[in-house]
């Protein structure tokens, strides 16, 4: 099952392709914990990260989960436990 | 009353990307006009557009908005871009509220939006982009130039075809007068995508010919509709005091506006363009022979060329005054047209030069000193701007040379 976990690099592209980087930010793994605020993507480029996440993973990420406050870890964890579920289901 | 003037400019036209390429290619008679390579135009009825050649938005825009801008929107930004860097000004300089920003818009970001569209027709409502909520929107330039210098002072859009490019330079100056010291405006357009072509078709006034040297000829004795292209420009608008006071650089100041709207069609009353012409001068305090040069809207369609050019021998008398028309180089830019050609008579100007109008037979019923093939030169201190937008709209521009 570990083929389709959702991991580090699968956000990476998937943040370069909805949102595009930032000048001078490095996507590699040191900004696991940095909230995505603080890694410049607003509100609306993190709805459009989780929209292709959706699309892509066929789930469903709650509205509430995607806050300025949110760190890739965080969202990394919780698409996988969406993944999980889905294949508990 | 506050003067008011152009400190900077950035401009993308389809006969020269930056101000110099541009006026280098204007002033030579050098067309942008040619078959369209953005996409196969085999199966419409028109092929020729003004394209720009070489616009390669990763080179001048950060990656993060990239994914969330049209065509028209990277254009916007760079030429703000140029034309900040032009004026000298580092908007961080600046307190924000002090800063405005005012484009025009014809279309919007259609090459996005016809993207989504086939997204949501195809796949299915989640797979269109959350972007897609402004990137195509007519404020979507406004909106961006001032998010990414930080301009948080009155701004704004107008919508009103062709005269837009005026009406938004105009409203910018009434915004510098009000207190605002310094305002970005202009406008550029860019919809030369499949569904921005179809939309532009339904007009009906497009020439469908092949050769570009023949099928946008205002004023010709053979005129038959126009040849669109993209492109614009984005100027910088501040009162000559703030100006002075940071020993900014020049090149003129809008002297007046006049705007009006055409009576209805079949109501057997005339155009009001000449009215419009009549209040940009009074405005200006300049009389019919301060004018210089004009620069024409140039319609391309026979009726609408024979209103502008009546009008203009009736407000400057029979072939009183140059007229020029650059666009016959670029294709109608819509919006964009009249802030280029703006741009282009302020730079006429300082060149004492007047561009030439290419690939035009003159009708001989138009009593026109159209300037014609080549370059002429003139000792040229005020130009009048004319730009008519479709369904009626009139403005008209006085632009004075720096004192």
């Amino acid at each position: 099952m570990t083929d389709s976990r959702f991991t580090f690099d699968d956000l990476k592209h998937i943040l370069l392709k909805a949102a595009g980087a930032e000048e001078g930010l490095d996507l590699d793994e040191d900004i696991l914990d940095t909230t995505f605020e603080d890694l410049g993507y607003e509100s609306l480029a993190l709805l459009e990260t989780g929209g292709c996440i959706e699309r892509e993973y066929g789930i469903a990420l709650d509205d509430e989960a995607l806050t300025d406050s949110l760190t890739p870890r965080e969202l990394i964890s919780t698409v996988n436990e969406l993944l999980a579920a889905g294949r508990a289901a | 009353m506050t003067s008011v003037v152009v400190t900077g400019m950035g401009v993308a036209a389809p006969n020269g990307l930056g101000a110099a390429d541009y006026w280098a290619a204007t002033r030579g008679g050098k067309s942008g006009i040619g078959r369209i390579t953005r996409f196969d135009p085999s199966g419409y009825p028109a092929q020729l557009a003004g394209e720009i050649p070489g616009f390669e938005a990763a080179d001048h825009l950060p990656g993060r908005l990239l994914p969330q801008t049209d065509r028209v929107t990277r254009l916007s930004l760079a030429a703000a871009d140029w034309a900040l860097a032009d004026a000298g000004v580092d908007p961080a300089s600046f307190d924000p509220l002090d800063m405005g920003v005012v484009t025009a818009s014809h279309a919007g970001g259609f090459e996005f939006g016809q993207g989504e569209l086939r997204k949501l027709w195809s796949q299915g409502s989640q797979f269109v982009s959350a972007y897609q909520s402004f990137a195509w929107f007519y404020a979507v330039n406004s909106g961006q130039i001032s998010i990414r210098n930080g301009m948080k002072g009155p701004s704004g859009v107008v919508v009103s075809d062709q005269a837009g490019g005026l009406d938004a330079l105009a409203q910018a100056r009434r915004l510098v007068r009000k207190g605002t010291p310094l305002v970005v405006s202009g406008a550029i357009e860019a919809s030369l995508c499949p569904w921005g072509w179809v939309a532009q078709l339904s007009g009906g006034r497009m020439a469908t010919d092949d050769e570009p040297a023949r099928a946008y000829t205002p004023f010709d004795r053979d005129a038959h509709g126009y040849v669109p292209g993209e492109g614009g420009a984005i100027l910088i608008l501040e009162s000559a005091a703030a100006a002075r006071a940071r020993g900014a650089r020049v090149y003129g100041e809008i002297a007046g506006h006049g705007t009006t709207f055409d009576p209805p069609p079949g109501s057997g009353r005339g155009s009001t363009l000449g009215t419009a012409i009549r209040i940009a001068l009074d405005d200006a305090g300049a009389a019919p022979s301060d004018v210089d040069v004009v620069f024409a809207d140039g319609a391309g369609v026979p009726e609408l060329d024979r209103v502008e050019a009546e009008t203009i021998s009736g407000v400057f008398g029979s072939g009183g005054v140059p007229v020029t028309v650059p666009k016959t180089m670029t294709g109608r830019l819509y919006s964009g047209a009249a802030p280029l050609d703006v741009a282009c008579a302020l730079l006429a100007m300082r060149a004492g030069v007047i561009p030439p109008t290419v690939h035009v037979d003159p009708c001989p019923e138009y009593d026109l000193d159209l300037v014609l093939h080549q370059p002429r030169a003139a000792v040229l201190r005020t130009a009048l701007v004319v730009a008519r937008g479709h369904g009626g709209f009139n403005s008209a521009m006085v632009v004075r040379a720096a004192a």
